[in-house]
């Protein structure tokens, strides 16, 4: 690749880069100063709670690279979470199928947003908030109360290591490279972008709006519901818990954000929204090793996402029609 | 020039495209009655007239954004209906629209390829997505373009290459640029005159909407005028004068719905407001008028030349302006809105779009009315109701607004709306009213009654600047007309100079070529 071509590549990824280098520093950071020295059940640690919110951020960045948003995330983790409470158990066959059952869940519910959203025309943050309850709603009937169980074996060997990797962090890998790197390439993958970018000329170009959209919704889906797999196997038990699932749906956002998706869509992608998760969930282990209390994290996860957004808004300083400050 | 080549064998072939009697409605407003049009392969096509003639309408009907309400389109000779912009690029009827249709946030290679890109095992391949986009930019002489730029960096002028290129890589049989050349620059219009030279010559059928007629006269083969929403005449190019061009684009009655105009005063008063050079961006290029009390000066020309800028930067909206602004003759800046409207300048803008700009659509007409002048109806901290509408009432009264004090703005018919959105500023007392398009989507009665009440104000001693697309207030309602073009004012005409020809003229840019060929 030449000058002119590098130069590109780094504008136009300049905030996931600095995400990057953000996270690289904190983890840095948080591995020096970790009494213990490196081990592999620390890293163990770190990345499942890490790859949790990652996946859900992944999930997050497609309806919002659309321009639209969706709030039922969380929500769907929740209802996953309890599905594999309830399905992941048994012989070799009983497990596969759970987990078939679980991603299946998932697909459901991001169908269901697809159709709110697509046909049914409704504005992505209202109709998946009326969904997020509808989803919490099937979640307390299918588990009135905490509980479950989960095949202990197969829970423990998708949340070890394998040969000194994070089994969870090696997922994320495969569901980046695999999944997201071939989908950013296809036809449909780019219309995502094209319709959040401009939806009207999009369409005018002779872009498939309504199954990019689709897409976005649905693939949310799917991946929420893997990550609700990876909660049940990281708790070994579920809960239907509205908290939870509210808490979740705005870290995702969260770490949509300050890794470069803008939420009026059509720049951005799932990298960056990991490593905007990943730089959200080491501001507790920073804090803990520094010996801060605990009570710090919720004003630092704020303040680093205020940063981010500020980022975001440099180019408002550039505009010299005040009129087009509100728009 | 070539049209002899284009009509050779025509007449054995259906025409590529032919549309007949084609009727367009929104609701009850018709935005095309008459549209007829035949293209040929290998012959350019040109469409004229002016704003609100339906030639946009035409051309969404064409390129499959709309479907026409009744009326024909036959290509090839077959009766076809096109369901979407997809549909009609399939059957070769590609178009390159006047607000770009490229995605901002893209690459130039990723709009140009957009819905075909080349692939390999099915996934997109960015290489040689690359230097297909490199061999299109080459084909229309634009080499310099990196196509791995995002089209958002670039600036208007190579957009509308891109989006030129990007029409081309469907190898369309018609190709239609509508109002296309409008930001290019003198070398990239001599580029595509030149390009749409060569298609013309290997077999393409373009259909060429612009109101250049220095361009029209190079491509042209054959004309088609618009007037009214009405297919005019078709004729070849060079059979008819361009004075004939313009009184066909006119076509129409000017009506008697205006007040009489006063007779100027012999000595002219001071100027209330006056705009030296005024510069800003690329929008405007040296701006200079002013305006006396008592006077209504008309802003004219086609969209986008500048008006709408120039009063937005009068009243403060607009930063990084070059030039100066003055008021009573003393120099002012206003660094926004809230500076302009205050003393000594109270300056008032009736906005563009009513529906976002002007009103507040979910408050009460009540509140909207007193929205620009609350803190005249405060005691201490607090609105005095009592006070406020009293004021509101009297305005309601004096404008007769047909309207329920309490109900939503969104409630009302546009003509009232409009009522509304001036009234709120009256009660300003404004020394200069600045109005844009303040008649656009309004019924006659409503209109009338706007324009006598422009003309109390002006005999009240305000001055009045009024951006218009509709000739015939300018003509009817203005002393003065500012005749806009590509950011500069044109030409200045006054009193019985305001004819809807020397409008024309001037907004088209004629009479300057004219002089300058001369």
């Amino acid at each position: 690749m030449n000058r002119a071509g590098l130069r590109l590549v780094l504008r136009h990824n300049a905030l996931p880069l600095l995400a990057g280098v953000i996270f690289a520093a904190m983890f840095g950071l948080y591995l020096a100063l970790q009494p213990n020295g490196i081990r592999t059940d620390v890293l163990v640690t770190a990345s499942n709670k890490g790859v949790l919110l990652a996946l859900i951020a992944a999930a997050q960045t497609l309806p919002v690279l659309t321009g639209g948003i969706d709030l039922s995330a969380g929500a769907i983790v929740v209802l996953c979470n309890c599905l594999a409470s309830i399905l992941v158990n048994g012989s070799g066959l009983q497990i596969a199928l759970g987990v078939v059952g679980v991603l299946g869940g998932g697909l459901a519910a991001g169908v269901f947003n697809a159709l709110a959203v697509v046909v049914g025309r409704l504005q992505p943050i209202i109709a998946t908030l009326a969904t997020s309850t509808m989803f919490y709603g099937v979640s307390l009937l299918l588990r009135p109360s905490p509980g479950g169980d989960v095949d202990d074996d197969f829970a423990s060997r998708l949340t070890g290591a394998w040969y000194g990797i994070p089994v969870s962090l090696i997922l994320l890998g495969a569901v980046l490279l695999l999944v997201w790197m071939p989908f950013r390439r296809s036809l449909t993958g780019r219309g995502i972008y094209a319709v959040g970018s401009a939806e009207a000329s999009a369409y005018m170009s002779g872009v498939k709006v309504a199954p990019a959209k689709f897409a976005a919704y649905v693939g949310a889906g799917l991946l929420s519901g893997l990550a609700g797999l990876l909660l049940t196997l990281i708790a070994e038990s579920a809960q239907a818990s509205a908290i939870q699932a509210g808490d979740l749906t705005l870290n995702s956002i969260a770490a949509v954000v300050i890794g470069g998706t803008s939420l009026f869509g059509g720049v951005g992608g799932i990298v960056g929204s990991v490593l905007g998760a990943f730089i959200l969930r080491t501001i507790g282990d920073l804090l803990f090793v520094l010996k801060a209390s605990p009570l710090w994290q919720p004003l630092f996860q704020g303040l680093i996402l205020l940063l981010a957004v500020s980022l975001g808004a440099l180019p408002m300083l550039r505009i010299r029609n005040r009129l087009e400050t509100y728009r | 020039m070539s049209s002899a080549a284009a009509s050779g064998d025509a007449a054995a072939r259906p025409p590529l495209l032919e549309l007949s009697d084609v009727v367009k409605r929104y609701g009850p407003v018709t935005a095309l009655a008459h549209g007829s049009l035949r293209c040929e392969a290998g012959s350019i096509h040109a469409v004229m007239g002016e704003n609100g003639a339906g030639k946009s309408t035409l051309i969404k009907i064409v390129s499959g954004v709309v479907a026409p309400t009744e009326g024909e389109m036959r290509l090839d000779g077959a009766p076809v209906r096109f369901r979407s912009p997809l549909d009609a690029q399939k059957r070769g009827i590609v178009c390159v629209f006047q607000e770009l249709s490229l995605l901002p946030d893209l690459s130039v290679a990723d709009n140009i390829g957009i819905t075909a890109p080349p692939r390999r095992f099915g996934l997109i391949d960015r290489r040689a997505q690359v230097r297909q986009a490199e061999r299109w930019l080459a084909e229309i002489g634009c080499d310099g373009i990196d196509p791995r730029e995002r089209v958002r960096d670039l600036p208007l002028s190579r957009r509308q290459m891109v989006e030129i290129a990007k029409a081309l890589r469907h190898r369309p049989r018609l190709l239609i640029l509508d109002e296309a050349t409008s930001a290019l620059t003198a070398d990239d219009v001599e580029r595509v005159v030149v390009l749409l030279h060569r298609l013309r010559a290997e077999g393409m059928a373009i259909l060429y909407i612009s109101h250049r007629m220095h361009e029209i006269r190079k491509l042209a083969d054959t004309c088609s005028v618009y007037a009214n929403g009405r297919h005019v005449e078709t004729f070849a190019h060079g059979t008819r004068s361009e004075a004939e061009i313009v009184r066909m684009m006119i076509g129409r009655e000017l009506s008697q719905m205006f007040p009489p105009r006063p007779p100027r005063p012999i000595e002219a008063a001071a100027p209330v407001l006056e705009a030296r050079a005024l510069t800003w961006e690329d929008r405007l290029r040296g701006v200079s008028l002013s305006v006396a009390p008592g006077e209504i000066v008309g802003l004219g020309g086609l969209d986008g030349q500048g008006q709408r800028e120039f009063l937005l930067a009068l009243f403060g909206c607009l930063s990084g302006l070059g030039g100066e602004i003055r008021v009573d003759g003393t120099p002012a800046s206003f660094r926004g809105p809230s500076e302009a409207m205050a003393e000594p300048a109270r300056l008032a803008l009736i906005p563009e779009d009513r529906k976002t700009e002007g009103l507040m659509q979910p408050m009460t007409v009540a509140e909207n009315l007193s929205a620009a002048t609350l803190r005249s109806w405060c005691r201490g901290p607090f609105l005095n109701n009592v006070h406020e509408r009293r004021a509101v009432e009297e305005i309601v009264r004096r404008m007769q607004i047909k309207a329920v004090l309490d109900l939503p703005v969104s409630t009302l018919s546009g003509g009232n709306q409009q009522k509304v959105a001036i009234g709120k500023w009256l009660l300003a007392a404004p020394r200069v009213l600045l109005l844009c398009d303040p008649t656009r989507g309004i019924d006659v009665g409503t209109k009338q009654e706007i324009y006598r009440l422009l003309r109390e104000l002006a005999a009240g001693g305000t001055a009045v600047l009024l951006h218009t697309t509709d000739y015939d207030e300018l003509i009817g309602l203005c002393d003065r007309v500012a005749i806009f073009y590509a950011g500069r004012i044109n030409r200045l005409l006054e009193g019985d100079a305001i004819t809807e020809e020397a409008i024309i003229a001037a907004a088209l840019d004629i009479g300057a070529e004219r002089e300058r060929a001369a």
